[in-house]
């Protein structure tokens, strides 16, 4: 079994990410309930007209592949898998409200083709010819994770040397609208700085891509070796703290050799709580958020993802994301958890190298 | 990485049957489940044929004993039915006596109940429950729940048409890394005025029965299906003394990287897959005695899956037949369902017709298998391909 490394790293989202040699130095402050990606100057890396042709998913998909494949000097790659909670959902709601308004009369196919989950995946892989392996997992806060499991599990075993993978989900108002009204969004604008502490129901929504190269030759540039991935589809409340345990003994480690763990965290008063019982068998350990930055969103976690890597990599925490006063002189070994709204959960580990 | 992967239980419900018994039935009689729509109110009703299932959602709510406040889509419950009937055919009593996952495919998802109370969400609390049951996943984690896997790997593959093709074989590739003992793989899409209406716009949907490899093929039936193989290693065959029913052999899966929704001239992407899952099998293209192809019926898949086929194979292409004249294309979950028509093919040692043929294409001298055909067969390929390039195949053996 060969080790993986992630050799590049590119991130949109709601902050200034895009720009990799700042580290979330100045932090947007915005006051709201649902917040959008700070767009980066997508004409650098794609022609104007088809940039106005593409859905903003597809944009923010393409512009983050090509930003990590050139971080990564290659100029291709061997497989591209992606993961998206709900891919370019605003064509879906475009195509859904138009056959209704429209009593299905002059339907274009634009945005029936662009709703389709994997658009996004198979947009990338035209853009770099890249005929290789093309998958696209859809199940909810794991698709990310189940994206890196299946890039994880061929570089081990040596079937392909680049991997590109990536994270994306773009905001739809009706989406929006709807999930508002279930309080799975909060009711109330909050701070970003604030959102963590705020013990209301629901989130604030996000939107962002994320996207890696990972591989099974280390460079010397290369961010993180990636240890270790277990999903699961349900974990009651109670089992968590036990079940990161066992993950940790799997892969010969302690809740001690933890040096940062990086969580999840919503502001969501009703399952927040998932976080506060792991952290519980962590008491001397640094605590790392990322979603009051980012937002939530079904692929939010390969902004933590990103987080932790370039963590690993730079040697430095952001002031915004720490989550207590603890400190680490040296951050060696990182163990994300996440989950959304107490379905599946995911446990990564991931090393210096 | 020798590990076999074996097959042993499957479920299906589709529109030429509730099971895998009466699919079978309806295969070797030629009986199409192609009909007009009649569960969906749509204006394209007289322009259309679809192949649908007959139990409505209150049969099926019925049939798996669900409370009256569920929020199962149309094809979670299609879904669930069809992947209990695999878990049961498997003989398996304690699904989590071993390390089980579940990767599932769809590309409809809650999209269904979406489309009827997109508005209604807004003002009306009582259908308000279909909100959480709009995103893919949810159908899965619904079927996970009904077979009882807890705390495990359970995730959904969205790739189009070819969804199901890749959940097989993500599922053999976990067993034979040795990730999951045992893995429950499919597809389920129901019907929906989403896809009805998409593929109208793209002006690929036939206004009689679709008539896959025909010179004249006018475009495809839309259908909607699941169905779920039970994928067991070695140890939990030998440890269970397992009937094998047969053997995921080889896989391939490759990007057009052509056009978002058309194939390539010459099915760059869908030779790649042909000949990937042949390297995985470590067979020779003659090897393989039947092939079920993706055969949709539209003008650009038939003439670029048959060019792709004769691109593998040669002169000696091996007899084949598309299902679709049978169930319509049930995107994401055909992969699925033909993976059960494979396995049935070779434990009957049958080909099944393609039907509705009558006119040989101009562009190249194969002709599907027209008439029922018995012939000891070992080896089966098949093929799916799907927008954004996806092209997949999985081969299907009797011996490991």
């Amino acid at each position: 079994m060969k080790k993986v490394y992630i050799n590049s790293i590119a991130s949109i989202s709601a902050q200034k990410t895009f720009d990799n040699t700042s580290f979330l130095k100045e932090i947007e402050d915005f006051e709201a309930n649902v917040i959008n990606v700070i767009n980066p100057n997508y004409k650098d890396y794609i022609p104007p007209a088809a940039a106005r042709r593409m859905a903003k998913g597809i944009k923010m998909g393409v512009v983050a592949s090509k930003m990590a494949i050139k971080e990564a000097g290659l100029e291709t790659i061997d497989a591209i898998i992606t993961g998206t909670g709900m891919g370019c959902v605003r064509d879906s709601e475009k195509f859904v409200s138009a056959i209704i308004d429209n009593d299905e009369q002059y339907l274009t196919p634009t945005s029936f083709i662009q709703s389709t989950h994997n658009t996004v995946g198979g947009q990338i892989a035209l853009e770099l010819q890249c005929k290789g392996y093309n998958f696209t997992y859809v199940h909810a806060s794991n698709s990310f994770e189940s994206a890196l499991l299946d890039a994880k599990l061929q570089l081990a075993l040596n079937e392909e040397k680049n991997i590109l993978i990536g994270g994306v989900d773009e905001l739809g108002d009706h989406t929006t609208a709807i999930h508002k009204i279930i309080n799975h969004i909060k009711t109330e604008p909050v701070k970003v700085t604030q959102v963590l502490q705020a013990n209301t129901k629901g989130a604030v929504f996000g939107e962002g891509a994320n996207f890696f190269v990972l591989s099974n030759e280390k460079k010397n540039t290369s961010y993180a070796e990636v240890v270790a991935l277990k999903t699961y589809n349900s974990l009651p409340e109670k089992d968590v703290l036990q079940e990161a345990v066992h993950f940790l003994k799997e892969n010969n480690l302690s809740t001690n050799d933890v040096d940062l763990l990086v969580l999840g965290n919503n502001g969501d008063v009703d399952f927040d709580t998932f976080y506060h019982t792991l952290s519980k068998g962590f008491q001397d350990t640094q605590i790392a958020y990322y979603k009051h930055v980012s937002g939530e969103f079904n692929t939010a976690s390969s902004f933590g993802f990103w987080l932790a890597s370039k963590i690993l990599k730079t040697q430095t925490i952001p002031e915004v994301v720490k989550g207590n006063n603890k400190t680490t002189t040296s951050i060696k070994t990182i163990l994300l958890y996440n989950q959304y709204r107490g379905e599946n959960h995911s446990f990564t580990l991931l090393k210096q190298c | 990485m020798s590990k076999g992967v074996a097959i042993t239980g499957m479920g299906i419900i589709s529109a030429i049957g509730n099971n895998v018994a009466e699919n079978y039935q309806s295969l070797i009689q030629g009986k199409k489940g192609i009909s007009r729509v009649s569960k969906i109110k749509t204006n394209h009703v007289n322009d259309i044929m679809v192949g649908e299932i007959d139990f409505t959602n209150e049969h099926l709510e019925q049939q798996l004993g669900l409370a009256s406040d569920n929020n199962y889509s149309r094809t979670a419950l299609l879904g669930a039915i069809a992947a209990k009937e695999a878990m049961n055919t498997s003989g398996i009593t304690d699904i989590n006596a071993y390390k089980t996952g579940l990767i599932s495919a769809t590309s409809v998802g809650g999209m269904d109940m979406t489309e009827r109370y997109y508005y209604d969400y807004l003002e009306n609390p009582s259908v308000q429950k279909y909100i959480e049951g709009h995103h893919a996943g949810d159908a899965t984690q619904k079927i996970a729940e009904q077979l009882g896997i807890e705390k495990s790997l359970v995730t959904t593959i969205s790739t189009a048409c070819s969804s199901a093709a890749n959940a097989i074989m993500l599922g053999a590739r976990l067993i034979k890394s040795g990730q999951l003992d045992r893995v429950v793989v499919g597809g389920a899409d129901c019907l929906s005025k989403f896809t009805i209406n998409g593929f109208k716009t793209l002006m690929i949907l036939s206004d009689t029965y679709n008539t896959p490899f025909d010179e004249n093929r006018k475009g495809l039936n839309l259908g909607e299906a699941a169905a779920y193989l039970v994928l067991e290693s070695d140890k939990v065959v030998q440890a269970e003394n397992k009937k094998v029913l047969a053997y995921v052999k080889g896989y391939g899966n490759a990007n057009d990287a052509y056009h978002q929704t058309a194939s390539s001239e010459n099915g760059d992407g869908a030779t790649l897959a042909m000949q990937k899952a042949l390297n995985v099998a470590a067979y020779k293209p003659e090897a393989i005695d039947y092939i079920n192809a993706h055969g949709t019926a539209t003008g650009n898949n038939d003439l670029s899956e048959g060019r792709a086929i004769i691109r593998i194979f040669g002169e000696t292409v091996p007899d084949f037949s598309s299902t679709k004249a049978y169930t319509g294309h049930t995107l994401a979950a055909a992969g699925a369902i033909e993976a059960v028509y494979s396995v049935l093919a070779l434990q009957n040692n049958v080909i099944y017709p393609n039907l509705n043929f009558k006119t040989q294409m101009k562009e190249f001298s194969i002709t599907p298998q027209l008439q029922l055909k018995e012939k000891p067969l070992q080896n089966i390929m098949s093929n799916s391909f799907g927008f954004g390039g996806n092209c997949s195949t999985v081969i299907f053996s009797k011996e490991q």
